[in-house]
């Protein structure tokens, strides 16, 4: 019975997102962040078009833009107060937090999305945080997801722009996100979604790919993959300047 | 000073949009900021001698490079100047290579337990703590000592008497000690033993520090070994070429943390700045220098212990695990 009514439902979700019909269409500024000697953050643009077969649905609807770095594992530690100084005491191995995490909405985020969509798409900051498993001895462990999130708000690495899509008739939207210098390279999982009354009718997905280039590229992946290499060229690069500089001096004064 | 204080300010106000992507750093920091640090600290270690990495590592977490960066490069821009400053010692031949040798040999080790130390308390999260520790500790005694001295020098200065000062080397040690050697420039005869232990003691601040460590060795080869102060200033600048040297190789190798852009930029600030400060110590009075100079270590101190010693406003901090 259960499973029948399941289907029913599937089904009528189904058939009102054809009736509905609306398509994300998006354009970029740029799908690279290419990190060069003098990168000093990025602004990116994001536009696009809601396309339809037929006449607008009713429903309030709303778009929300999601931008994503590398997940890695963190550790956020607190200090505490030991023989007077103030020294790191306890740590929480946060699994997975985006490097960067920005979400754009074009009304206030709880009129436009509801918290089961959030739940099951992970959009909304504190949702895009997994943390599992702290460790038994620490009470608060929330306090620490909470300073995962602060800290990177702090550093603009973390972004709630509610309210910051402009949309025109109902159809073309844009908006522009700002990405500060200390980005992590990789894939930035860039999703689009459209709403009507708080669910999602429709979904575009895409990849900005931040990435060092030129030297800054050579110089990261020779740290890296030869380190041993990269140690000596910079002795040579120090020893060579000090003999320079030593020769240079000498021969300004002699002369 | 205060000329040298308003240039640096112009210098960063000019400066402008001029800002670099530092590779490993991974941080944007302005890039005359960076000439002009090396620069000031250039023209301190050429007014006092002074090697000036046990100032520029502090100042380099005051504008924002992650300590463990910091550290790591700061060791490589000292290969630079040491070398550079030794040149100009071998020429004059007053190094003792062979007491040299025996130090930088006790250093190699020192630098590779030290390392060891800085990269378990890394693990741990705790190598902020340890390193900034480490800096309250001895610029607060050096800063001390040197301010009180310097003091002192004037006040006898003013009252005009000559106070003939013999310093007590302790001889009965580094002559009762085995595994003698004789050492023809320094011309002395002792055991080898005490030079290897400073050696080590003084590699292991230069691997977790990210200092030559010569305002350790120096006093240390005078005090403790007896060696002739003609000597000193070279053979210790010639023995902290190879412990830095090899402290950056270590640093690279395990942590990554070497930023070659970072390096170059106080390189070039640091060797301009040396020179102008010869120039300018060779017109000031020493005392005077010396206590600037204690005042200006102690004020990096003060700062230092502030951070360690008032409630930070953020308690929590992010660290990267494993790698």
């Amino acid at each position: 019975m259960m499973r029948i009514l399941a289907f029913i439902i599937m089904l009528l979700m189904f058939s009102k997102n054809l009736v509905a019909n609306e398509q994300i269409v998006l354009g970029l500024s740029q799908d690279e962040v290419a990190i060069t000697a003098n990168f000093d953050g990025s602004k990116i643009l994001l536009f696009g078009a809601i396309q339809r077969d037929a006449p607008q649905p009713d429903g309030k609807m709303g778009v929300i833009i999601t931008i994503a770095g590398p997940s890695q594992p963190i550790a956020v530690r607190k200090k505490e107060k030991r023989f007077g100084i103030w020294v790191n005491n306890q740590t929480v191995e946060v699994d997975a937090a985006p490097s960067f995490y920005a979400v754009a909405t074009s009304a206030p985020f709880t009129e436009i999305v509801s918290d089961v969509e959030d739940l099951r798409n992970k959009i909304s900051v504190e949702r895009a945080i997994r943390s599992v498993g702290a460790p038994m001895h620490i009470q608060d462990s929330q306090s620490f997801t909470e300073a995962v999130i602060r800290i990177r708000k702090d550093q603009k690495l973390y972004q709630s722009l509610e309210n910051e899509i402009v949309v025109d008739q109902s159809t073309l939207f844009r908006t522009s996100v700002d990405m500060p210098a200390n980005l992590t390279e990789g894939d930035y999982f860039t999703r689009i979604f459209l709403t009507r009354d708080g669910k999602i009718v429709s979904q575009f997905d895409t990849i900005i790919d931040v990435k060092k280039v030129g030297l800054e590229r050579f110089l990261f992946n020779l740290s890296r993959e030869n380190p041993l290499i990269y140690g000596l060229l910079s002795l040579a690069i120090a020893i060579i300047a000090g003999w320079v500089a030593s020769s240079f001096f000498r021969y300004i004064r002699h002369t | 000073m205060a000329a040298l204080t308003i240039d640096l300010c112009t210098i960063i106000k000019l400066s402008g949009t001029m800002q670099i992507y530092l590779p490993i750093a991974e941080v944007s920091v302005n890039a005359f900021l960076l000439l002009g640090l090396g620069g000031f600290v250039g023209i301190l270690s050429g007014m006092f001698g002074v090697g000036g990495g046990f100032l520029m590592t502090p100042l380099l977490f005051f504008i924002g490079i992650p300590p463990a960066v910091a550290v790591a490069t700061e060791a490589n821009q000292i290969v630079a100047s040491s070398f550079s400053g030794a040149l100009a010692h071998l020429r004059r031949r007053t190094v003792d290579l062979k007491m040299g040798t025996v130090l930088l040999s006790g250093g190699l080790i020192g630098a590779a337990i030290g390392l060891y130390i800085f990269n378990y308390l890394k693990s741990v999260g705790q190598v902020d703590l340890l390193v900034k520790l480490c800096y309250v500790i001895f610029l607060g005694i050096i800063g001390s000592l040197m301010f009180i001295e310097s003091l002192n020098a004037i006040r006898r200065a003013r009252s005009n008497v000559n106070v003939i000062s013999r310093t007590n080397r302790h001889k009965g040690l580094v002559h009762t000690l085995p595994l003698k050697m004789r050492f023809k420039t320094s011309g002395l005869y002792i055991s080898a033993i005490p030079p290897f232990a400073v050696g080590i003691f003084v590699g292991i601040l230069s691997a977790i520090m990210g200092v030559g460590g010569g305002f350790i060795m120096v006093p240390a080869m005078i005090y403790i070994l007896g060696m002739p102060t003609k000597v000193v200033v070279g053979t210790s600048l010639f023995q902290i070429i190879f412990v830095t040297g090899f402290a950056t190789l270590l640093h690279a190798t395990t942590n990554y943390t070497v930023d070659i852009a970072l390096a170059v930029l106080l390189l070039i600030g640091g060797v301009i700045g040396a020179q102008i400060g010869t120039q300018i110590g060779a017109k000031m009075r020493a005392e005077q220098l010396r206590i600037l100079l204690s005042v200006l270590v102690l004020l990096v101190c003060l700062k230092l212990a502030a951070d360690l010693l008032i409630q930070p406003s953020e308690l929590f901090s992010l660290g990267k695990i494993g790698n």
